[in-house]
């Protein structure tokens, strides 16, 4: 990994389609409950986690020596089911501490229109191989 | 002000259902022998999932209220046992509301430690 992945973005993902199913599920994995509403906090992860993905693909870098790091949400307006978002990826930063690549990221969630519903950033450390 | 603290917990299960619900399948929060393999004690919860639990927290303390920003670093791993579970405790303390809103500042431990770096929250409350 080199300097010139900073500054690049990596192609928007799938639209993806916010439904009741799909919020409810992810309120009842951290042990909490869904009546309708605006979706928790950390539900823009699910959108900015396929970024990444994308992301590893196109860098061809294993999920498993990923550790994260960082995760700050900025939202313009809460998500609610209904809504069809897009994540797109930009490498904000790259220094190597040692041995593991420590990565800046940001993604820009935006719905059907376009409009930004939520910014993210993530730090994720890939993590060199152990002896 | 302070806000009463919540303790929540986690089991592998928890972290199978988060995987599924949440997209990121990463081994490390699921196989230990994979986990070691980069060098960590065994298998994590996923750093999302005590983030998650903060932001649970907040919605228990602010119901209703729109949240603004949260974040926070992952600083130390929250090993979930084979068996049994981890208990994750959630402390809070409320600024002064400025302009409407609210800033949280959030600890977040387990096992006595603090598993997030300067966890935070912004509520329109």
């Amino acid at each position: 990994m080199d300097q010139s992945l900073v500054g690049r973005s990596f192609p928007s993902t799938a639209p993806y389609t916010v439904t009741d199913a799909n919020v409810r599920a992810f309120a009842e994995a951290t042990g909490s409950s869904y009546d309708g509403g605006p979706a928790p906090a950390t539900f823009p992860i699910v959108m900015a986690f396929g970024a990444m993905n994308a992301f590893l693909e196109a860098e061809a870098l294993d999920l498993f020596r990923i550790v994260h790091g960082e995760q700050r949400f900025t939202y313009e307006r809460p998500i609610v089911p209904g809504d069809v978002l897009t994540a797109t990826l930009s490498v904000a930063s790259l220094r190597q501490i040692a041995g593991n690549d420590i990565i800046g990221t940001t993604s820009e969630i935006t719905d059907a229109d376009g409009t930004l519903v939520c910014s993210t950033s993530a730090t994720l450390v890939h993590r060199g191989a152990t002896e | 002000m302070s806000l009463e603290a919540k303790t929540f917990t986690i089991t592998r299960a928890d972290l199978v259902a988060y995987a599924e619900a949440s997209g990121d399948h990463n081994p490390i929060h699921q196989d230990d022998e994979v986990a070691r393999s980069v060098g960590l004690p065994g298998v994590i919860a996923h750093g999302m999932y005590p983030m998650a639990l903060a932001a649970r927290a907040v919605g228990e303390w602010f119901p209703g209220a729109e949240v603004v920003s949260l974040g926070c670093k992952f600083t130390a791993p929250v090993v979930v046992p084979a068996e049994g579970s981890v208990e994750v405790v959630i402390a809070g303390e409320a600024k002064e509301p400025e302009d409407g809103l609210t800033t949280v500042v959030l600890t977040v431990t387990s096992g006595g430690q603090k598993v997030l770096g300067m966890p935070k929250a912004v509520v329109r409350a």
